[in-house]
C-alpha cells in the first residue's frame, strides 16, 4: 500500500485529483488524525562534483526523514547544496553515496529508466525559471506532463484543462508562455507539476523570479494545494518570508543539513 | 502531442527549416537530374551502338587497313576520261568518275573468316558484311597539256585528298567554287560520297539490319543474291531513309554504285529512335557489293552473337586466336570507342555530375546536421525539462529526429518537383548529342576538299590542289560517315530514382536527427536544468 496513494485519496473534490484512485483504499480514515507514514528516508547522502582538479562536496553526508504530507522548506546560502538535494529527491540525478528511499524504494540504486518512471509517475517539479516549452501553449505545456502516461488525447486535454483551472488559469489555455505574466507562467508550471497527481511536489525557488505580490499569490496557491491534496511539498527558497509559512524549515550550507527551530 | 509539438517547433524555427529543406531540395534535384541525364546519355550510347552494329551484336571482327593501303587511290584524269569541250579557249575537259572501295582505315579479308568464326564454340550466330565507300567525282578541269602533266605529278598528293573532299560532301555534293573555265586553270567539280554495305539478306539474326525496319518498298530478300541474270545478284539497293531524303531518292529511282545503276527497291529507317540514321546509306546484296567492288569473296566486318553473355570474353579470345590479323571488339570496347559530344557528355556526367551530386548532398546533410545539433544545444533546458517531467530518452530523441525527418521530407518533395522541372527542361531543350564510333568520323574532310577545289590561280588546278587535299586526307580518314549518329537526349525519370531521391532526403533528415538526438539523449536532466537558457 502506497502512502502516496492514501494521501491523494482524501480530497476527492479537488479539480486536479482525477479518477485513477485505487478502489481498495481505507477511505474512512479520519482526516484530523493523519497517519504518520514515511515519504523520504535519507541517510549518509553525499554528492561530489569534480571539475577538473576542483572537487566540490555539494552534499556532505545528509540524513533526513520526511513524512508524507509535510510542507518543508529548504533555505541556505548560494552554493550550499539546495538544488543538488532537490535533484536527488526528485530522481534527476544519483548521489555519490548514501541511500535515498522514496516510499521505501532506493532512488540511488535505480537505473536511468526506473528513475524516469518515478519522475513520470510520482514527482511533480516546479523549476525556478518556469521552464515552459516556449512553442507550446499553456494547455499543451501542461499536457506534456501526461505524455509519459500514454493516456488518450481527450483525457489528456481534459485533465490539463482541469489542472489549469485549479491554478486559476482556466481561460488562458490557448496562450503561449510569452503571452503570460511571470506569475501566470509559474501557475502554468505548477499546473504541469500537479496534473499527473504526484505524491511529491518539489519546487526549486518557485517565487525567485516574482515580485512580492505575485510571490504571495503563488505561496498561497501552493499552500492551498498542499492542504487540499495532502501532497508532500518540499520547497527550496531564499526567501525567509516564504520559509516562515512552512511547517518545517531546513537549512543547508556547505552540504550539511540542519533543522531550523523545530 | 508528437505532431503538435513537431509542427510548433518547425514553424517556430521556420528559417532553419527552410534552409535545411532548400539544401536537401537542391541536392535531391541535382541527384535526380544527373541520374536522368546519365541514363539518357547511356540510352543514347546504346542507340548509337545499336544503329551502327545492330542489336544483339556482341563482338565485331574487322581488319585494320595498312597505312596507305586500302585507301582510295587517286582520280586519274586522263585524256581518255570525259570529253574535251570547246570553251572560250577550248581548253577544259569534263569527267565523271565513280569509285567503290573499302573505306579508308579498314581492309577487306577473305570470307573464310566468317566460317572460322561460325565454327568457334559459343558463337550462336555470325554474319559478314562488306562495307564500302562510294565516291563519285565529276566536273570539269582545264586541259592544258602541261598542266595535265603537272596534275599527274601532283596527283599522288592530290589523291590522298580525295577522301577528305569526299567526307566533306557526305551530305550531298559539294560544289567547290570554281576558278572558272577561263583558260587560266580554274576547275569545277563535285564530289559525292556515300557508304554502301553489302549484306547477306539471308542472315538477319545479327548485324546491321537488326535495328532497321522497312519504311517503304521492301527489304533485301534472300533471292536478291541470285535473281539476276545467270544467277548473278539482282541490281537492287535499299536506302537509308535519311540518306534517301538528302539525296532525293525514292523507291523506283536508281542509285549509281560503283558505276552501275541499281534499282531502289526499299527505304529503311532505324528502329532505335526518330532521326537516328541507320548504319549505312545504301544496302545491297553482299554478292553484288563484292562484284561491284571487285572484291569477290571478301568481307570487311563480321558480326558475332555469343550464345551467352558470359561467353563473350572467351569467344572474343578464341576469335583473336583463330584470326590473328583481325581486330576483335566486344560491345564494351565499342562503347568506349564512342566519341563525339556524346562521349563528352558521358564523361561530364559520370565525373563532374557524380562529384557535384556527392558534394552538394554532403553539404546538404552537413547543414541539416549542423542546424539540428545547434537546435538541440539551444533547447538544452527545454529538452532537460521534458526529461525531468519523465519523458523517456527514446521519446525525446524521436521528437528531435522526427523534426529533422520532416524537414528532410519537405526538402525531398521540393527536390522532387525541382528535379522533375530540371529534367523536363533538359527534355524540352532537345539537346542533340552526336556520337561516332571508330575514333575519327567527323567530316573534317571539308578543308581537304576545299583545297582540291580552290581556285588555284592560273598555275595549275589539280596539281596545286593536291597538297591541300593531302592535308585534308587524314582528318577525313574514316569514311563510314553513317557511324556518326545524332541522338536527341532524353532524360528518363524512373519511379525508383524519384523514390530513392526522396528517400535520400529523408535519410539526410534521419541522420541529422539521430546525431542531434544522440546529443539530446546524453543530456542529464539535472545538468540540463542548470544550463542558462
Ligand atoms: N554539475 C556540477 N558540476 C560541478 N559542480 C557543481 C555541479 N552542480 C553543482 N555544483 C556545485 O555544487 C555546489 C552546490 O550547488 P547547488 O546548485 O546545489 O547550490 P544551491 O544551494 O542550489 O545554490 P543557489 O542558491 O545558487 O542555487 C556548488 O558549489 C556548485 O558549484
Ligand atoms: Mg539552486
Amino acid at each position: 500500500m502506497s502512502a502516496a496513494a492514501e494521501r491523494t485519496a482524501e480530497p476527492a473534490t479537488s479539480p486536479v485529483n482525477i479518477p485513477d484512485i485505487p478502489a481498495d483504499l481505507p477511505a474512512d480514515l479520519p482526516a484530523d488524525t493523519p497517519e504518520r507514514t514515511t515519504m523520504y528516508e535519507i541517510s549518509g547522502l553525499t554528492k561530489t562534483y569534480t571539475q577538473g582538479k576542483r572537487v566540490v562536496h555539494a552534499l556532505a553526508g545528509v540524513d533526513l526523514h520526511i513524512d508524507a504530507g509535510e510542507l518543508v522548506s529548504i533555505q541556505g546560502p548560494t552554493g550550499g547544496g539546495k538544488s543538488t538535494l532537490l535533484q536527488m529527491l526528485g530522481g534527476l540525478d544519483r548521489p555519490s553515496s548514501g541511500t535515498i528511499a522514496l516510499d521505501g524504494k532506493d532512488l540511488a540504486a535505480m537505473s536511468d529508466r526506473e528513475l524516469t518512471g518515478v519522475r513520470a509517475s510520482t514527482i511533480g517539479f516546479v523549476f525556478q525559471g518556469f521552464n515552459l516549452i516556449p512553442t507550446l501553449t499553456a494547455q499543451e505545456n501542461v499536457e506534456t506532463a501526461l505524455v509519459p502516461e500514454g493516456v488518450s488525447a481527450s483525457v489528456r486535454a481534459e485533465r490539463a484543462a482541469a489542472a489549469l483551472a485549479s491554478v486559476g488559469l482556466g481561460d488562458r489555455g490557448a496562450h503561449l508562455p510569452v503571452e503570460l505574466s511571470g506569475g501566470q507562467q509559474q501557475r502554468v508550471a505548477i499546473a504541469r507539476a500537479l496534473v499527473k497527481d504526484p505524491t511529491v511536489l518539489l519546487a526549486d525557488e518557485p517565487t525567485g523570479n516574482l515580485d512580492e505580490q505575485t510571490r504571495d499569490e503563488i505561496v498561497e496557491l501552493l499552500e492551498g494545494l498542499w492542504k487540499e491534496q495532502g501532497l508532500t511539498v518540499i520547497m527550496v527558497t531564499h526567501d525567509s518570508t516564504v520559509a516562515r509559512r512552512t511547517q518545517r524549515r531546513l537549512r543547508i550550507a556547505g552540504g550539511k543539513l540542519t533543522e531550523i527551530g523545530v | 502531442m508528437f505532431l503538435t509539438y513537431l509542427r510548433r517547433e518547425l514553424s517556430n524555427r521556420r528559417k532553419q527549416s527552410v534552409i535545411i529543406a532548400i539544401g536537401m531540395a537542391v541536392a535531391i534535384a541535382l541527384v535526380m537530374i544527373v541520374n536522368a541525364a546519365a541514363a539518357g546519355v547511356s540510352d543514347a550510347q546504346d542507340d548509337v551502338l545499336d544503329s551502327v552494329y545492330g542489336v544483339g551484336t556482341d563482338i565485331t571482327v574487322t581488319q585494320a587497313g595498312e597505312p596507305g593501303g586500302g585507301g582510295p587511290g587517286r582520280f586519274d584524269v586522263g585524256s581518255d576520261d570525259g570529253t574535251a569541250q570547246d570553251g572560250d579557249d577550248g581548253a577544259s575537259r569534263s569527267f565523271d568518275q565513280d569509285r567503290l572501295e573499302v573505306a579508308r582505315g579498314s581492309a577487306s579479308f577473305d570470307a573464310s573468316a566468317l566460317k572460322t568464326v561460325t565454327g568457334i564454340d559459343g558463337v550462336s550466330a555470325a554474319t559478314g558484311t562488306l562495307t564500302l565507300s562510294n565516291t563519285s567525282f565529276s566536273g570539269e578541269m582545264p586541259d592544258f597539256d602541261a598542266m595535265r602533266q603537272q596534275g599527274q605529278d601532283g596527283g599522288d598528293g592530290g589523291g590522298a585528298g580525295g577522301p577528305g573532299g569526299a567526307s566533306g560532301g557526305t551530305d550531298g555534293s559539294s560544289d567547290a567554287p570554281a576558278g572558272g573555265a577561263d583558260g587560266q586553270g580554274g576547275s569545277s567539280f563535285s564530289v559525292d560520297s556515300f557508304s554502301v554495305t553489302g549484306i547477306d539478306p539471308a542472315a538477319d539474326a545479327v548485324g546491321p539490319l537488326t535495328t532497321v525496319e522497312v519504311t517503304d518498298g521492301r527489304g533485301l530478300e534472300a533471292d536478291d543474291s541470285t535473281s539476276g541474270t545467270d544467277g548473278a545478284p539482282a541490281d537492287v539497293a535499299v536506302l537509308d531513309a535519311a540518306y534517301a531524303s538528302t539525296a532525293d531518292l525514292a523507291v523506283g529511282d536508281t542509285v549509281t554504285v560503283g558505276g552501275k545503276d541499281l534499282k531502289v527497291v526499299g527505304i529503311v529507317g532505324s528502329t532505335t529512335g526518330d532521326g537516328v540514321a541507320t548504319g549505312s546509306d545504301v544496302y545491297v546484296p553482299l554478292a553484288l557489293a563484292q562484284s561491284l567492288a571487285d572484291l569477290d569473296g571478301q568481307l570487311t566486318d563480321v558480326y558475332v552473337q555469343a550464345a551467352s553473355s558470359d561467353d563473350i570474353d572467351a569467344v572474343s579470345a578464341a576469335i583473336t586466336t583463330a584470326l590473328p590479323d583481325a581486330s576483335v571488339s566486344t560491345q564494351a570496347d565499342l562503347a568506349s570507342s564512342v566519341t563525339g559530344s556524346l562521349s563528352t557528355a558521358s564523361d561530364l556526367i559520370s565525373k563532374l555530375g557524380l562529384w557535384l551530386s556527392v558534394l552538394v548532398l554532403a553539404a546538404a546533410f552537413g547543414i541539416a546536421i549542423l542546424f539540428t545539433v545547434s537546435g538541440v544545444t539551444r533547447r538544452t533546458r527545454e529538452l532537460g525539462t521534458l526529461k525531468a517531467l519523465g519523458w523517456r530518452n527514446s521519446r525525446v530523441v524521436g521528437q528531435v529526429a522526427g523534426e529533422s525527418v520532416v524537414q528532410g521530407l519537405l526538402g525531398g518533395v521540393a527536390g522532387l518537383v525541382l528535379g522533375l522541372v530540371g529534367i523536363g527542361i533538359i527534355d524540352a531543350l532537345g539537346i542533340t548529342l552526336s556520337g561516332a564510333t571508330g575514333g575519327s568520323s567527323f567530316g573534317f574532310g571539308g578543308p581537304g576538299g576545299g583545297g582540291g577545289g580552290a581556285p588555284a590561280g592560273g598555275t595549275g588546278g589539280g596539281g596545286a590542289g593536291g597538297p591541300g587535299g593531302g592535308g585534308g586526307g587524314p582528318f577525313g580518314g574514316s569514311q563510314t560517315a553513317a557511324s556518326a549518329v545524332d541522338v536527341v537526349l532524353h532524360a528518363p525519370v524512373s519511379v525508383t530514382v524519384a523514390l530513392a531521391a526522396v528517400g535520400l532526403a529523408i535519410l539526410g533528415g534521419l541522420v541529422a536527427g539521430l546525431v542531434g538526438g544522440r546529443r539530446a539523449a546524453r543530456l542529464r536532466p539535472a545538468e540540463a536544468l542548470r544550463s542558462v537558457a
